[in-house]
Formats: structure tokens, C-alpha cells, sequence
């Protein structure tokens, strides 16, 4: 019997199927864990219903994203070893202490409060349980810090040796942890998770309050999530543009592949806006191009000299119309995203912020957009890493468990049934969830919610407008 | 003197995934148990008294496979793709039942498919986490640095009498948590399962301890001759001992019993098995020294464990302690 595809083709596949699956409830449940923290200590600050209400209708919603995303990661954890034993062995002596340090120091920390946040509210009062609502949106970030930083290794490894074995050792853990990639991801990724919860918080306030323009719940969530538009798409813009620069000096060939700079321009690149990639052709066919504006944004400079793929071995290429598109996809939501924030800034001055149809239709539309953006964004990141995991010293081809193609691409075809049927299910339920309008008196997951959530008198709704 | 930290490491895993299969073990149980308890009322009870801690448990599970990863990397690597078809299994089942405890909330129309989904995945788990254990003690086929063997390899009688062995004790462990957190007719019916499963559990422990030895001369070897026999000798004898507790306390009713000799009956079986596999990691061929990470790395994490478990332990006791007590229909935390 013969396979179309080896071993190490379907175990990229799968990684990049489960991969692409988890991120998606990660990305979302790090912004909403610190959007609930915000929610409960507005309330606890100023008392009012409605801050308590939208916590109890984020809540519901936060425990469903976060048990796909937990069990999602379970499977991660484990692909490790079972599709790329080669990698396991050879950085497990690096990569596994941060991803320890991670369960240790954040999924503890998040499982061991969040039955406490999610049930437990007139068990252990409000206090108490603003504690644990905290613990857990802390421990979404550490979560993120320790598995960027061991994603950042592998793209900028630093503070290694070799040993004997051909396994990396650390030779320096501060070096290690905080590589020269690590400090621009983090702060892209968690602006990322923030400006992805954002939209959808966004899309949902705007849903009810075309239905309702009075609906408290809807106006609290939709002017929070504008704000958070306004003010961090831009943040977010330039952040990723360091990033990128960081890229241009660690990792050169990368932004070759998603420049689409098949050639060398020894007196300045051009930016090719779009155009089709062709490995083949060694060139982007039917580019729209701006003549040396390639220099002027990683350069600072028009006719800096830009090495371009003729210049690196063509089994060292990543794969270029993948890069060059996705890298594109993001940076157009990235625009549309911060085009959002304006017009709601022009909405709220203009005092329209509640009746704008056209900026409540807009909201709704980029309620994916972020998790558009996320995909788009690491698929440029980890595509452009290849053909290594390792940048630059260890590759894919050598990582790879050493199993038959049957196996691997059955458990693949397993993963994709289970992953399609249950977490379609699961997004039905989220989206059901969101389609129903915040209301007062609005109860959490725990059906035994202190008596004065309910019964809410016209008098504190109208203090909540 | 230097310190061996590939012997620490090897306790420290082994804590982290006997904490695993007693905490999820029993969680696990009560998906096992569930179609034995057809009403409505009871599976809403059920689920109730796991629904706060369950993600806890699971992360236990985490910690044993990302601390073995990074304290002992070259067993990890040969482990994993030779269970291959037992951990994908694993973690399918583990999908199916984790997303049920939240989704057989959100539906009333598909709840019975949920329901379905938290037996079958608890089911498909336990056997597929008994089948691994199974296959590790049978031997793995390793060349070099890397497993050899065939990916249908870890598939034998042995492995399927573990499998389903396992499945039995997580059942118990299971019944005996609902003697512990319910009352009435589900408290009554849990009794009942308890005394046939508690029965099903020695059948299988004394099965799996006598094929043991027949795997390989040194695990007969390690159990029956002098001196270590002085030290073996103690593990049966308290099995024993634990199991006479055990049925004392199932005859008087002492709801909060059942379930802690359970638990000392899984600690016991459990030092039984690392008594037959010690200091290997991956049988008869990779030993913890072989495998161990290197020392810095053991030793940058050790600080760690050193300061976070204990914070972990207390916490997560707290966590129980705020939910403690007997959960009542209608007084569910949905």
C-alpha cells in the first residue's frame, strides 16, 4: 500500500490542525479572563448591577471557551512526544523546564481557582472570590509568557550548548528564557488575545444594541470593547511592526519569504502590496508594487541594499506564497481593526456611539477578526520558521517520531472527526450564548447567586444607563 | 557528595502521576459509572460534585507528561511514540468527556449525547491509560535513542487485562466518592456498586500481580528473592490489611471511609509497581540515569517544584474545601 504523503508531512498537518484549533480558545480566553477581572472589580468598586450582570453573562461563556481550550492543550502537550519524539528528545532538556514552569506556575493556578470563580461566589463572598477571578486571568499570562518564551527559542534560540548527545542544554536560563524574539511575541501575542476578546465583545454589544439601543448590558460592553479598539489596534500596529524588525535581524530569511524578496536589491526593495508567489519562477508574478518602500519600513532608508532567496540554499526556503499571504491577511485586520477604533472614537465624540447603525454593522462584521488575525499571524510565524523547528539548527525532517505514515495520518483523521464535531457543538453553545441579550438579575454558572443579583429594581437599571 | 537528582526526579513524576490517576481516577470513575445511573436528578448530582475541581485533576496529567519531557526527555521520546495509539486514544476520550462537563449544560435537546460523550470518553481513557501502563511493564522495543517497535506493538492479553483493570479501580474509586458526597437512594446505589467493584478490584490486582512475574525473570526476580522479599513481603500483607478496613467500613456505613482505603489500595498497588520497575523508566532498556535530563536542567526545575507544590497542594485543598460536603439535587452550582 502506498501513501501520498510521509510520516512528516501529516505530522505537520496535525500539528497545524491542533494547533490552529487551541489557539483560537487561548487567544480569547486570555483577553476575557482579565475583561471579568475589570468586570468584578468594577463592580466591587462601584456597585453597580450592571457590572455584575455582564460578569455573569462573560462568565458562562468563559467556561465553555476555556474547557475546549484546556482539553484542546491536553492534546498539544502530548503531540510532543507521540508525532515529534526527535524534538522531544533533542530540547526537551530546554523546551520541557519552561513548558514545567508553565503548568506549575499558570495552569495550576488558573484550574485551581476557576471552580471557585466559575461556582463558588456565595460560597466564599465577593472578596474571596475576586481573588480567584484574578488568580485565574494572572495564570492565562503566565501561561503565555512561558510558552512564548519556549515558541521564541525555537524561532531566536539563545543560551544553549550541545552536548554529547546532540540534546540542547541550557547554558544560560536567563538568556534562554528571555531570547531575543521573546519580549516583542509576549507583547504581541497578550495585545493580541486583548484586542480579539475586544471584537467579539465588540460584535456582541453591537448585535443587542441594534435590536435595543437602550440595553444596558450592551452599552457598558460595546463602549469598553470600542475603547479597547481605539486605543490598542494602533499600540498593537506598532508593536508589530518592532516585531518585524526584530525578525529582519534574528531571522532574515523569514522576511525574505513574507516580503515575497525572491531576488536581491542591492539599492532598495520594493513593498509588494499583492501579487502571486511563484517558488518556481523565483518571483511574485503580477506584484502591485511601491518602488523602495520595502527599505524605507524595515530599513528606515530608501536605498538600503536588501538581500533577497537567491542569497540562502533553496532546501533552507519556507514555504513563500504561505508566508507572504497569511503575513498580508493579518496585517489587513490589523488595519480594519484600528479603522474600527477610529470610527467609534468619531461615533462616541459625535455622541452616536449607541445609534450608529453602520458602526454597529462594521462591529458585528470584525467580530472574527481577530481570531483571524491570531491564525494568519502564527501560520506566518511557524511557516516562516521552516524547514526547521529549531531556526537555523535543527530540522523539521530530523524532529519527527520515527513512525509509520498510517499511523500518523489515522490519528490525524481521528482528531479532525472528534475536533469538527465537538467543537462545532461547542461553538453553537458559545454563539447561542451570545445571541441571548444581557439582562439584570442575569445569574452565572452557578445557579445560587447571592439574592441581591436579583430581583433588580428600574431604579439601579436606569443608574446603569 | 553530590545529590541524585534522577532519583528525585523519578519520585517527583511518579508523585505527579499517582496525584493524577487518584484525583482524576476518581472523576474518571464516575463517567465509568454513569449509564448505572439512568435519572436525570442523580446525573446532575454527579456531575455537580466533580464540576469544580475536575479541570485540577486533569492538569496533574499535564504536569506527569510536560515534567517527564523535561526531567527525563529520552524516555518521553521512546515512550510516547510506543504508546502511540493509547495516548491518541487518551486524549480523544479526554476531549469527549472534559467539553461534556460544561456542554450538557448549554442544550436540553442534545443533553443525552453529552451524557454519552462523558461515559464513552471516561471509558475510552481509563482503558486506553490501563492498556499504556500495560505495555510499559511488558517492555519496549528501542534502538539508540529511539523506539523500534511496531505502532500495534503495545497491543497484548497483558496490556488488556491492565486496560480493563484500571478501569474497575477508577469505577470503585468513583463509588466510593459518590458514598462520600451524596445521600439517599444515589448514596445506596453507590454502596452497592462499591461492594461488587471492590471485589472486581482484587480479582484484578491479584491477576495483574500474578502475571507480572511472567513478563520477565526480573520482576520475579525483584519479588521473591532473599533479601527483597523482606522488603516485598510488606506490599500484599498491607493490601490485605487495607482490604479488610476497607469492608468493614462498607458493612457500617462509614461514608467517609470508603473512599480514602481506596485510595491507600491504589497507593499500594502503586508502590507494587514501582518496586517492579525501578530505576527503570522504560523497562528492561532506558533507566532513570540513562534518561534523565541534564543536571542543570533538573536542577532549575527542582527549584520550582521545591516552592510550587506545596503552594499547589494548599491551594487546591482549599479549592476542595470551599465545595465540601454532600451535593444535593437542586442545590446544583448550574
Amino acid at each position: 500500500m502506498s501513501w501520498p504523503f510521509d510520516a512528516v508531512d501529516l505530522a505537520r498537518a496535525q500539528f497545524a490542525f491542533t494547533m490552529s484549533f487551541h489557539i483560537i480558545f487561548p487567544a480569547f480566553s486570555i483577553g476575557l479572563a482579565s475583561y471579568l477581572a475589570v468586570l468584578e472589580a468594577l463592580w466591587l468598586w462601584t456597585s453597580r448591577e450592571v457590572f455584575i450582570n455582564l460578569f455573569n453573562y462573560w462568565l458562562k461563556i468563559f467556561a465553555v471557551a476555556f474547557g475546549m481550550g484546556v482539553v484542546s492543550g491536553i492534546v498539544m502537550s502530548y503531540q510532543f512526544g507521540t508525532n515529534w519524539s526527535g524534538f522531544a528528545d533533542k530540547t526537551g532538556p530546554v523546551i520541557g523546564p519552561l513548558m514545567a514552569y508553565e503548568v506549575l506556575t499558570a495552569f495550576f493556578l488558573e484550574a485551581g481557582f476557576l471552580g471557585v470563580m466559575l461556582f463558588g461566589l456565595e460560597r466564599v463572598g465577593p472578596k474571596l472570590h475576586f481573588l480567584a477571578t484574578l488568580m485565574v486571568a494572572i495564570g492565562t499570562l503566565i501561561s503565555a509568557f512561558w510558552i512564548l518564551s519556549a515558541n521564541s527559542w525555537m524561532q531566536t534560540p539563545a543560551g544553549y550548548s550541545v552536548n554529547a548527545d546532540g540534546q540542547f542544554v541550557a547554558a544560560d536560563w536567563l538568556k534562554l528564557i528571555f531570547n531575543p524574539s521573546f519580549p516583542y511575541r509576549l507583547v504581541h501575542m497578550v495585545l493580541a488575545a486583548y484586542l480579539t476578546t475586544a471584537l467579539v465583545v465588540g460584535a456582541v454589544g453591537a448585535f443587542h444594541l441594534w435590536r435595543d439601543q437602550h440595553l444596558a448590558g450592551a452599552r457598558v460592553m460595546f463602549s469598553m470593547a470600542m475603547w479597547m479598539a481605539t486605543l490598542v489596534a494602533p499600540v498593537q500596529i506598532i508593536a508589530g511592526d518592532q516585531h518585524g524588525l526584530n525578525t529582519l535581524r534574528y531571522q532574515p530569511v523569514k522576511i525574505m519569504g513574507i516580503e515575497g524578496h525572491f531576488q536581491s536589491h542591492p539599492d532598495g526593495a520594493p513593498l509588494y502590496l499583492f501579487g502571486l508567489p511563484s517558488e518556481a519562477e523565483g518571483k511574485i508574478k503580477y506584484a502591485i508594487e511601491i518602488p523602495k518602500m520595502g527599505s524605507l519600513i524595515l530599513e528606515h532608508d530608501l536605498d538600503a541594499p536588501m538581500k533577497g532567496l537567491d542569497t540562502v540554499p533553496r532546501e533552507n526556503w519556507p514555504p513563500v506564497p504561505i508566508t507572504f499571504w497569511s503575513f498580508r491577511i493579518m496585517v489587513g485586520m490589523g488595519l480594519l481593526m484600528f479603522g474600527l477604533g477610529l470610527f467609534s472614537l468619531w461615533a462616541r465624540w459625535r455622541g452616536t456611539l449607541y445609534q450608529s447603525r453602520l458602526l454597529h454593522l462594521f462591529a458585528m462584521l470584525m467580530g472574527p477578526a481577530g481570531f483571524i488575525a491570531v491564525l494568519a499571524g502564527w501560520i506566518t510565524t511557524e511557516t516562516g520558521r521552516q524547514p526547521f523547528t529549531v531556526y537555523g539548527l535543527l530540522r523539521t525532517a530530523e524532529s519527527a517520531s520515527p513512525l509509520a505514515a498510517p499511523a500518523v495520518g489515522s490519528s490525524l483523521a481521528a482528531f479532525a472527526i472528534v475536533y469538527f464535531t465537538v467543537f462545532a457543538a461547542g461553538v453553537t453553545y458559545l454563539l447561542r450564548l451570545m445571541a441571548q441579550p444581557p439582562h439584570p438579575g442575569e445569574a452565572g454558572p452557578s445557579s445560587e447567586l447571592p439574592a441581591r443579583a436579583a430581583g433588580i429594581t428600574p431604579a439601579i437599571e436606569s443608574v446603569a444607563r | 557528595m553530590t545529590i541524585d537528582l534522577a532519583i528525585i526526579w523519578a519520585f517527583i513524576i511518579a508523585f505527579a502521576v499517582f496525584v493524577y490517576v487518584v484525583m482524576d481516577g476518581f472523576d474518571l470513575g464516575l463517567g465509568i459509572l454513569f449509564p448505572l445511573f439512568p435519572n436525570k436528578a442523580d446525573r446532575d448530582v454527579i456531575m455537580n460534585s466533580v464540576a469544580p475541581v475536575w479541570d485540577g485533576n486533569e492538569t496533574w496529567l499535564v504536569l506527569g507528561g510536560g515534567g517527564m519531557m523535561a526531567a527525563f526527555p529520552l524516555a518521553y521520546a521512546v515512550l510516547m511514540p510506543a504508546l502511540y495509539t493509547p495516548m491518541i486514544a487518551m486524549l480523544i476520550g479526554l476531549i469527549f468527556r472534559g467539553v461534556a462537563f460544561e456542554f450538557r449544560w448549554r442544550t436540553e435537546a442534545e443533553k443525552n449525547r453529552w451524557d454519552l460523550a462523558f461515559a464513552g470518553g471516561s471509558w475510552l481513557a481509563a482503558l486506553a491509560q490501563g492498556i499504556a501502563l500495560g505495555a510499559i511493564l511488558q517492555g519496549i522495543h528501542v534502538e539508540g535513542r529511539q523506539y523500534a517497535g511496531g505502532w500495534w506493538d503495545w497491543l497484548t492479553a497483558f496490556s488488556i487485562l491492565t486496560g480493563v483493570s484500571l478501569v474497575v479501580g477508577y469505577a470503585l474509586l468513583g463509588a466510593t466518592w459518590l458514598v462520600l458526597k451524596t445521600d439517599g437512594a444515589l448514596r445506596e446505589r453507590a454502596y452497592r456498586l462499591a461492594w461488587y467493584l471492590l471485589f472486581a478490584m482484587l480479582a484484578a490486582i491479584g491477576a495483574v500481580s500474578i502475571a507480572t512475574p511472567f513478563l520477565h525473570i526480573q520482576y520475579a526476580h525483584r519479588w521473591f528473592t532473599f533479601p527483597n522479599v523482606i522488603l516485598t513481603a510488606p506490599v500484599p500483607i498491607a493490601v490485605a490489611a487495607v482490604t479488610v478496613a476497607l469492608l468493614r467500613a462498607l458493612a457500617n456505613r462509614l461514608d467517609a471511609q470508603p473512599f480514602v482505603l481506596t485510595l491507600m489500595l491504589f497507593a499500594l498497588s502503586y508502590a507494587g509497581l514501582g518496586i517492579s520497575m525501578f530505576p527503570y523508566i522504560v523497562p528492561q532498556s532506558i533507566d532513570i540515569w540513562q534518561a534523565a535530563a541534564p543536571r542543570n536542567s533538573q536542577l532549575f526545575m527542582l527549584a520550582g517544584v521545591a516552592v510550587l507544590i506545596p503552594l499547589i497542594l494548599t491551594y487546591t485543598a482549599w479549592a476542595y474545601w470551599v465545595f465540601r460536603g454532600k451535593v444535593r439535587p437542586g442545590h446544583g452550582y448550574h
